[in-house]
């Protein structure tokens, strides 16, 4: 690993732009293998690694405003890769990579204890009360690059790892050892028809993300450009995705507050 | 050895004591671990070569390029194709679900033939020979007895060669009854016909425009080419381009937008009048436009002006006449504003009153035909087969009048106006259809008035569907011959929906049919050779690609290629030439609709106090609301507040609930003139007091169980009001009660 810088692959969501529409949920569900039920309108096993939320200003008519967020993994570096849901795993099934900054799930470990659910402050995480079932003959649509999980596992965004294998491996096999910034993308900043994701590198200064996040290394990463924040920055649980928003409810949404502290920002 | 008790104990502890330090408990709920999750039952998907295959999306008008990712064989993922005029690479939420419908249980096997009731669903394949026999024989029949204009077609589109095709088949067959289903580019069609006397698609430059007033488009739901107004949303952010958004609920449109003013539903086209008042009255117009290309500006503006105060404007559409102002103000000192309308996704048809009274916003800003505006998009041309030669018996039935009325005198620039349909069928006995044909299309879940529907549909004494799946049209028919669906088979898309340039994109086949299905375009060719001259010499075909080729000629190939064609540098007439109305200028008031500008308003169905509040529908991205259903993946993304296991919410203001006693999360009785249903309600302060709100795409009888029994259609709680001035079905919305349990 001479050669190489270590990544760290984040993501960033305008919320100017996101339109709530979904197209990124069912990108990952079609990209990822994710299972359905006859009945989903139980949110909390409802399994969507990526999930739109709807925020609310809380005023009344016509005052009222709404806001969509999209919740991926925030593969989260904590201190030192000391992420909540890592540092609970007593399986390792779960594990914070240097290389990438992405948070792994190996299905074949986790024996479904759920410690990792717990710790999650932000509900990325989904719990298999099921085996998967498709409908006869949908199995055909399967993505060979994910293997379908089993009952009893935990599951969550990946940040598309197999798409960052895979382009490796193209990468080694012309003799390069770094990816372009487009090679390696994951399915829902793909699809987004708003095109309000961009992922990327955040420790490469060539990449898009780094130039909006503008991230604070002395401050575990914490944006400077002043429109962008992250969910529940006070926590410091470090995550790599980070939102853009003009509003100031919105970005105020993003943590928690006591009536008296003023800010939108995290301190 | 002596058992003694001491001795038996120690043993038994020892020996517990012993396994349990050992490895093998560890090991063995390891392995039973590992056991458990190696299930002969979780698949594993089948490895191949990576392949992708270009084509064109055909599950809404959007016209959106797809890339097809390929492992061997199988279709495993759709996305959007890179560098495509329409969409560039972005895919909305259905198409990214498309391979849910390819592969998923929906779809109609085989040919199918009912044996039970209508609507049973007991059904028995037949061969195709077998079933088409059976239709030409049904249909040789009725031409026998000079009935030939009794067979309709109902068609989700047209102007592409199947839809084409078929009005061919029923014009040599004698029969003037192709009808598409309803949309908003029915008004708008008719809006360009009578303003602009343009035979034209609607096209708006929305990239180009710097300020954009929606009267309730759902630019976010999916409103025109969705993913390009997704993508025009975030050019617009990018640039400051304002957007204002006109409607009684905050939609992801009204919430992305920079101002929402909620409006009294239904009155959206005085607000437009109101608008051009105060632009008339401060003069802020584009004199040079007005003055040298629009007609009838004297008598329109006085009308207006005196008609259409702010004040009074105010009254009726509950809006500030001082934000009518500003908003007028803001609109007419943009360089390149643009005033769109259609409600929602543009589902429905609306009045023309409130269409031309919003156009005449853009005419008033000169913004017709050029950067940043309307464009009237010429229909596509590459159809050019010769004349049908029509026997005496065809003749006869073409001259027949339509069954919908469109064309006649009452309806005289309507092209279709299919809500009339089940009126005329129950009017006429026996009924006026004596075979329907459904194509791309699912009547019986989006047409409105159901008990109307209903008897209607049971005095046609055939019906066939072409339906690739079981939805509530192909349940309810006699026949099913399954088309091919859209990732299986060859199709011209012969527009994209509000795009400003002349489009065509190809669908191509990137999987073999799955099913024993045959392209509709060769059932057609098949059913004419089966009934002979003369609707068989119509045809000189050998099958549907060869009617392709011969379609699109030497640029067949490099179409083949490219998969869609663009004029990209196509300029709308120079105004001089643009407008071919008699006076050969932009016409305000256009002779044959007089009353139009009389007629913005269109009253809801439904008298107070029975019905003391109003129900309208909204659209939603992740709802499916035309012929296609929710594939699973979308229905599974639908929020919990619009959908409780297979309970609807509708929203309500929180006011309103509490003067009806209804809390959230509880169940209510919706009741409107058309009918009556169970619904739980959700508080929302986002949507305007007095009304109630409910999600279109839901309340499906037919599809798999994923979709069937959820929630309500919303077209079984309204029925058409139609438009004096058009015959166009101008519902927006409909009285209502609601009630506690």
């Amino acid at each position: 690993m001479k050669n190489e810088q270590a990544k760290k692959y984040g993501m960033v969501i305008d919320l100017d732009k996101c339109t709530g529409c979904g197209a990124c949920m069912v990108a990952c569900m079609a990209e990822n293998n994710v299972p359905f039920k006859k009945d989903e309108t139980n949110k909390l096993d409802s399994i969507t690694w990526m999930r739109v939320f709807q925020l609310t200003n809380g005023k009344s008519f016509p005052e009222t405003d709404i806001c969509y967020i999209p919740r991926p993994c925030m593969h989260c570096e904590g201190e030192h890769g000391h992420s909540p849901c890592v540092s609970v795993c007593p399986a390792t099934a779960t594990d914070y990579s240097q290389q990438t900054g992405i948070v792994s799930q190996i299905y074949t470990r986790c024996f479904g204890c759920r410690y990792c659910m717990a710790a999650c402050p932000y509900h990325a995480r989904y719990f298999n009360w099921w085996d998967p079932v498709w409908p006869n003959g949908m199995e055909k649509y399967l993505n060979p690059n994910v293997s379908p999980r089993m009952r009893g596992v935990v599951e969550k965004c990946s940040f598309c790892f197999h798409r960052y294998q895979r382009a490796m491996e193209k990468a080694f096999l012309e003799g390069r050892r770094e990816l372009e910034e487009e090679e390696y993308q994951t399915a829902c900043t793909q699809a987004c028809p708003a095109g309000a994701i961009v992922f990327g590198d955040l420790n490469n200064e060539k990449h898009k993300i780094h130039q909006i996040v503008n991230p604070d290394p002395a401050h575990r990463g914490r944006p400077k450009n002043p429109k962008a924040f992250r969910l529940l920055e006070r926590l410091g649980t470090n995550p790599k995705v980070y939102y853009l928003s003009s509003r100031e409810w919105v970005r105020r949404a993003g943590d928690n507050y006591l009536p008296h502290e003023g800010s939108g920002k995290g301190h | 050895m002596k058992m003694d008790r001491r001795s038996f104990l120690s043993f038994v502890i020892g020996g517990a004591a012993g396994t349990t330090l050992s490895p093998l408990p560890w090991k063995l709920t390891d392995d039973l671990a590992i056991w458990s999750q190696n299930w002969p039952w979780t698949p594993v998907p089948e490895k191949g070569e990576v392949s992708y295959a270009n084509t064109t999306c055909m599950l809404c008008p959007g016209g959106c390029g797809i890339t097809v990712r390929k492992v061997g064989d199988r279709a495993v993922k759709i996305e959007g194709t890179k560098g495509h005029p329409v969409n560039n690479g972005g895919i909305c939420i259905l198409g990214l679900s498309g391979l849910q419908l390819l592969y998923g249980p929906t779809r109609v096997p085989s040919p199918l033939r009912r044996t039970g009731e209508r609507g049973e669903n007991r059904w028995q394949k037949v061969s195709w020979d077998e079933a088409l026999a059976w239709v030409a024989e049904k249909l040789a029949d009725l031409r026998g007895k000079r009935l030939s204009h009794t067979v309709a077609c109902i068609s989700g589109t047209d102007g592409g060669t199947v839809p084409r095709l078929m009005e061919r088949f029923l014009t040599a067959f004698g029969s003037p009854n192709f009808i598409r289903t309803p949309s908003m580019r029915d008004s708008y069609e008719m809006t360009l016909h009578l303003m602009q006397g343009a035979q034209a698609s609607i096209g708006f430059d929305i990239e180009n425009a710097d300020f954009i007033v929606s009267f309730g488009s759902g630019i976010l739901e999916g409103w025109g080419s969705p993913v390009r107004m997704f993508r025009a949303n975030s050019v617009w952010k990018e640039n400051g381009v304002k957007v204002v958004q006109i409607e009684p609920r905050l939609s992801n449109t009204a919430a992305k937008s920079d101002k929402w003013l909620p409006i009294h539903p239904g009155t959206e086209g005085a607000l437009a009048l109101g608008l051009a008042h105060v632009i008339l009255k401060e003069s802020l117009y584009r004199k040079d436009f007005v003055g040298t290309h629009t007609s009838g500006f004297d008598r329109w503006s006085k009308e207006v002006v005196e008609e259409w105060t702010p004040e009074q404007v105010e009254t009726v559409t509950g809006i500030d006449k001082s934000t009518i102002v500003d908003l007028a103000k803001s609109f007419a000192n943009a360089k390149k504003p643009l005033a769109i309308c259609g409600r929602g996704k543009g589902n429905t048809a609306g009045g023309i009153g409130e269409f031309m009274a919003v156009h005449s916003l853009n005419a008033l800003m000169g913004n017709i035909n050029r950067k940043g505006g309307v464009w009237a998009v010429p229909g596509s041309d590459h159809i050019h087969w010769p004349e049908v030669e029509m026997d005496a018996v065809a003749s006869a039935g073409m001259q027949q009048t339509r069954i919908d009325g469109a064309g006649t005198d009452k309806f005289m620039h309507a092209r279709h106006l299919l809500h009339r349909v089940p009126e005329m069928i129950n009017a006429g006995d026996p009924s006026l259809v004596q075979a329907l044909f459904v194509l791309d299309a699912n009547p019986y879940y989006t047409l409105s008035d159901k008990a109307l529907l209903k008897k209607a549909w049971a005095k046609i004494p055939f019906i066939l569907s072409f339906s690739s799946f079981m939805d509530e049209t192909a349940q309810n028919a006699d026949l099913i011959l399954p088309n091919h669906m859209y990732l299986e088979r060859y199709e011209d898309v012969p527009y994209a929906e509000g795009f400003n340039k002349p489009f065509i994109g190809l669908a191509k086949p990137v999987v073999s049919p799955q099913f024993d299905t045959l392209h509709t375009g060769d059932a057609i060719l098949r059913l004419a050779k089966a009934l002979g001259d003369p609707v068989e010499k119509a045809f000189p075909w050998e099958d549907y690609e060869g009617c392709l080729d011969d379609t699109f000629g030497d640029q067949w190939e490099e179409l083949q290629e490219i998969g869609y064609r663009v004029e990209s540098d196509f300029e709308p007439g120079s105004r001089n030439t643009a407008f071919e109305t008699a006076s050969r200028k932009f016409e305000f008031i256009p002779e044959e609709s007089k009353d139009a500008a009389k007629n913005v308003m269109v009253k809801a169905e439904g008298e107070e106090p029975a019905y003391p509040l109003v129900l309208i529908p909204y659209d939603s991205p992740r709802l499916a609301s035309g012929f296609i259903g929710d594939p699973p993946f979308m229905i599974k993304t639908v929020p919990d507040t619009v959908l409780k296991e297979n309970d609807l919410l509708v929203e309500v203001h929180p006011k309103t609930a509490q003067s009806l006693g209804i809390s959230e999360g509880k169940p209510a009785v919706l009741k409107t003139p058309k009918g009556e249903a169970r619904v739980r309600v959700h508080l929302f302060e986002g949507i305007m007091p007095g009304l109630v709100a409910m999600p279109t795409g839901l309340g499906h009888q037919a599809y798999d169980g994923y979709l069937a029994g959820k929630g309500i259609n919303f077209n079984d709680l309204i029925g058409p009001v139609e438009d004096e001035v058009s015959g166009l079905d101008a519902a927006w919305g409909i009285r209502a009660k609601l009630s506690r349990v």
